[in-house]
């Protein structure tokens, strides 16, 4: 297997859109990523694009050869593939973006991620994301996807001692990171009570515990590494990729409060890059909700089952602690276009480890980890990326 | 065609009455039923029967939902839990006939046959289990 | 004589009630002075997730429960109601399956106004005897409709109740049936509308009170029996006067009625109501017992029935199964807003 390197990143602004169609948004971060990472269109293999439900916010499926058109490579005939994993879908994208570099089959690859989620209203979009939850036993029940990680929080809660206020300050900490990252949809911190007192939405969870619903797009231009220098002053190396399935439904775990996905897929990165969570100096997770976040940090080894509540509270993951998550904002402030998603994660820890995260910066960083989350937890897709 | 029909139609014995079904070769339960034992995969192919779940069961984890999906907006709140059945298997499902403040972890709940979702005011009408408080235990 | 007649019996009420005075306020009535006039204090209110189907299984589960027979066993479902979920599709299939009957099965919707489940009754019974089935299952179910403001909005309730008619184990022998029948539209719900119609004061003398007197007296005649034999009787009640009135009217006491007489408690459960009456009847009765139920439906009709409680009452498991006294208190109070939301009153496009 070859290194692979990214050589060039491109996002759009995160929020509401109006002005933007699902083709300008997609176009916009790809031009963005191909311009920053000095190659051309001729020199692209093969393009991959992560888009959880454009048939249903945008009613167009087919968007592979879709985004190569609007991109402008219809004529090259650039094979372009989506790829679909729920919220994963865009860490999903990179992977395979990844391993068909690794392969020896191609030499350069443009991934994107998108999701145009507002041209729907806001219960259709509602019902789409509950889609990524299992529709038969879950969903048509009643269950919302906020209702799925309420569950979650109330039993980490029950067998933790996890507290609502440790949940609002996981929102408190990613509002204040994405106060400072132009890009994200909310660029405003929030007081610790209104992320306590915010309108209740599935208990224990509140507004301020939840995403929000984000029109956006993503892109990263990957190379194999020992080609990347022509191309690029800074190329970040992946240096670890894995992947875990789980049951659709979440009632069918081994455990509620455990994303073993997660665990599975930290696992796999870890070995192949032969480091352990400590070795990492900062992380973008899947913080969909509060709870996610704080599952997040315990199932990817950061802190032990059930600690990451108190993890929270003594400010281990703020910019300046010793292991600072979100720094983006996360998906809580940036915003969760939901293919976008696992693209922008890369986007920002390509970002630090370039140092060019501004007044975000997390000094020193060399290992950055990425993890994405597809529905509540049957997908997961971890990447370890190092400065070289 | 309302498309939902046949969907809804073939899952009758599920939704009516907790079939699920056993693994021939290490016994386990499975609800909604299998068509393999994930445990023993190929061992229990041709040996997965049926089997009626009682319906009773302890609530493990639960949610109020205050926004919810347009079929259960009037309904809002209502909890809704994962429960331990009796038998093993875990399910999501609504609690009703009981003040959704009285809603607990280690709470023991029984099915209760009520409508679930309709396709409109001129669509099919989708029964299913609910669950609530054990009446006579 | 054969003993055929009931092998056991379950019921179901809603657990929402909604108070005569709250209603009586949305429309600047007098409540204590309707609460009175109608001798109903409160009455059930169906959740959005109950409709007839809903509370026919509830019922007919807890009948399977309390006396172990096979479900296939049973041969014959009737379900009488005028609150049926579709006007095309039956809710006995619905019923059969979660019951586990099907699909050997007769099955057939029936419709006459508030009596349709003790005509469901009689064809079970008719079925048994000419040994065309084992079991039947008859069942009186509805969610009642009233259109808002009107007189009826203070009875119209949901409840219902569920018989297994056989041969074997019967715990209450059905020892004589009969029924007095006539044209006369004292209250009815023309096709395809949501709300039923009424004559009014017209629904008194010349409908239930000459249905149900004739009926009772042709019964009585047939069984050759006098008011003070039976330890208990049932009349169709769709408020809490006319059962009352009607009862003295035939010579039987208010001691004979009390049992069966629920509707001040949950209001008027239609097609349910002497079936609740005559479930909450057999909840406390003994071997030997004699029971006298007269139902009434609009349109108009009225069933009678003589029954003597057998020794097998007390084999019959009752305690598996909630009684209707039990669920009558297991209640929650709703305010009309969310009444008005729980019965469909506010629906839009």
């Amino acid at each position: 297997m070859r290194d692979v390197a990214v050589i060039g990143v491109g996002l759009t602004k995160f929020g509401e859109l109006w002005d933007k169609s699902f083709r300008q948004l997609i176009s916009e971060a790809g031009a963005k990523a191909i311009l920053d990472s000095g190659i051309e269109g001729k020199d692209i293999d093969a393009m991959y694009v992560g888009s959880m439900s454009s048939g249903r916010f945008v009613g167009q499926e087919h968007i592979g050869a879709l985004v190569a058109d609007t991109s402008g490579f219809s004529f090259m005939h650039i094979p372009a593939t989506r790829v679909e994993g729920a919220c994963a879908s865009g860490g999903l994208a990179f992977r395979e973006g990844y391993f068909s570099i690794a392969s020896g089959m191609n030499d350069i690859v443009v991934v994107g991620g998108i999701e145009k989620m507002n041209d729907v209203g806001g219960s259709s979009a509602t019902e789409t994301l509950a889609t990524a939850a299992d529709q038969e036993w879950e969903a048509f029940f009643g269950v919302t996807f906020p209702g799925l990680y309420a569950m979650i929080a109330l039993r980490h809660m029950h067998e933790y001692g996890t507290t609502k206020e440790q949940l609002a300050q996981v929102a408190v900490k990613n509002h204040k990171n994405g106060a400072l990252n132009p890009y994200a949809q909310y660029q405003k911190e929030i007081t610790i009570e209104q992320a306590m007192n915010s309108t209740m939405v599935a208990y224990p969870l509140g507004l301020m515990d939840c995403s929000p619903v984000t029109d956006g797009a993503a892109s990263v231009v990957l190379c194999a590494a020992e080609k990347a220098r022509q191309y690029c002053q800074k190329p970040i190396k992946i240096i670890g990729s894995g992947q875990g399935s789980d049951t659709l439904a979440l009632h069918s775990r081994r455990d509620i409060c455990t994303l073993d996905a997660t665990v599975h897929a930290a696992n796999m990165a870890y070995k192949q890059a032969k480091i352990n969570p400590k070795d990492i100096d900062l992380a973008e997770v899947h913080d969909c909700f509060t709870i996610a976040e704080i599952c997040a940090i315990e199932d990817l080894g950061f802190v032990k089952k059930g600690e990451g509540g108190k993890a929270v509270e003594n400010k281990i993951t703020t910019l300046d602690g010793t292991m600072p998550v979100n720094t983006s904002g996360g998906l809580k402030s940036k915003g969760h276009p939901v293919g976008a998603t696992g693209v922008a994660q890369i986007v920002e820890i390509v970002t630090q480890l370039r140092g060019e995260a501004g007044r975000r910066q997390v000094k020193d960083a060399r290992i950055g980890l990425t993890h994405n989350v597809g529905g509540s937890g049957a997908t997961c897709v971890v990447h370890l990326l190092e400065a070289v | 065609m309302d498309s939902n029909v046949a969907r809804f139609w073939r899952q009758i014995p599920q939704r009516y009455n907790l079939i699920g079904n056993q693994c021939g070769s290490c016994n386990k339960i499975f609800f909604p039923p299998r068509e393999s034992c994930p445990y023993c995969r190929r061992k229990s192919m041709e040996k997965m029967h049926p089997y009626q779940l009682k319906g009773k069961g302890e609530v493990i984890t639960y949610t109020i939902i205050h926004v919810g999906p347009k079929d259960f907006e009037e309904q809002v709140p209502y909890p809704i839990a994962i429960i331990r059945m009796d038998e093993g298997p875990q399910i999501t499902g609504q609690i009703v006939d009981c003040d959704y403040h009285k809603v607990e972890i280690g709470m023991r709940v029984e099915t209760t046959f009520r409508r679930i979702q309709e396709d409109g005011y001129t669509g099919a009408i989708y029964y299913g289990y609910k669950f609530k408080p054990c009446s006579v235990d | 004589m054969e003993d055929i007649g009931i092998v056991s019996y379950g019921s179901y009420i809603p657990r929402f009630r909604i108070k005569t005075e709250d209603i009586a306020s949305v429309w600047g009535k007098d409540g204590s002075a309707i609460e009175k006039g109608l001798g109903i204090k409160e009455k059930s209110v169906p959740s959005i997730d109950q409709d007839t189907a809903t509370i026919s299984v509830e019922a007919a589960r807890a009948a399977i429960r309390r006396c172990n027979i096979n479900p296939q066993d049973i041969g014959a479902i009737y379900i009488g109601s005028e609150s049926h979920p579709y006007a095309v599709k039956p809710t006995g299939t619905i019923v059969g399956e979660a019951i586990g009957a099907t699909p050997n099965l007769m099955v057939a919707d029936y419709e006459f106004a508030c009596k349709a489940g003790t005509a469901g009754v009689q064809s079970c019974t008719a079925m048994v005897k000419a040994g065309f089935i084992k079991f039947g299952l008859a069942i009186g179910a509805d969610t009642s409709q009233a259109a808002p403001g009107d007189a009826l909005e203070f009875s119209a309730s949901a409840g219902g109740a569920a018989f297994i008619i056989g041969k074997e184990k019967v715990i209450a022998n059905i020892n004589h049936t009969c029924s007095f029948t006539t044209d006369t539209p004292d209250f009815w719900r023309r096709a395809e509308r949501k709300y039923p119609s009424h004559g009014g004061r017209f629904t008194g003398a010349p409908a239930y009170f000459k249905h149900v007197t004739s009926c009772a007296q042709q019964l009585m005649e047939k069984a050759g029996t006098k008011p003070k034999e039976y330890t208990f009787a049932i009349f169709h009640q769709p408020n809490g006067k006319f059962p009352v009135q009607v009862a003295k009217m035939l010579g039987f006491s208010y001691d004979q009625i009390k049992q069966g007489l629920i509707v001040p408690y949950i209001g008027n459960t239609y097609s349910g109501a002497s079936l609740v009456g005559l479930a909450s009847v057999l909840d406390v009765a003994k071997p030997g017992d004699r029971i006298f139920l007269t139902s009434y439906g609009s349109g108009a009709g009225s069933d009678g029935f003589d029954i003597t409680v057998t020794k097998e009452i007390l084999n019959l498991k009752r305690e598996k199964a909630p009684s209707v006294m039990f669920m009558v208190n297991d209640k929650e109070y709703i305010d009309y807003g969310k009444y008005a939301k729980y019965t469909d009153l506010l629906y839009w496009e």
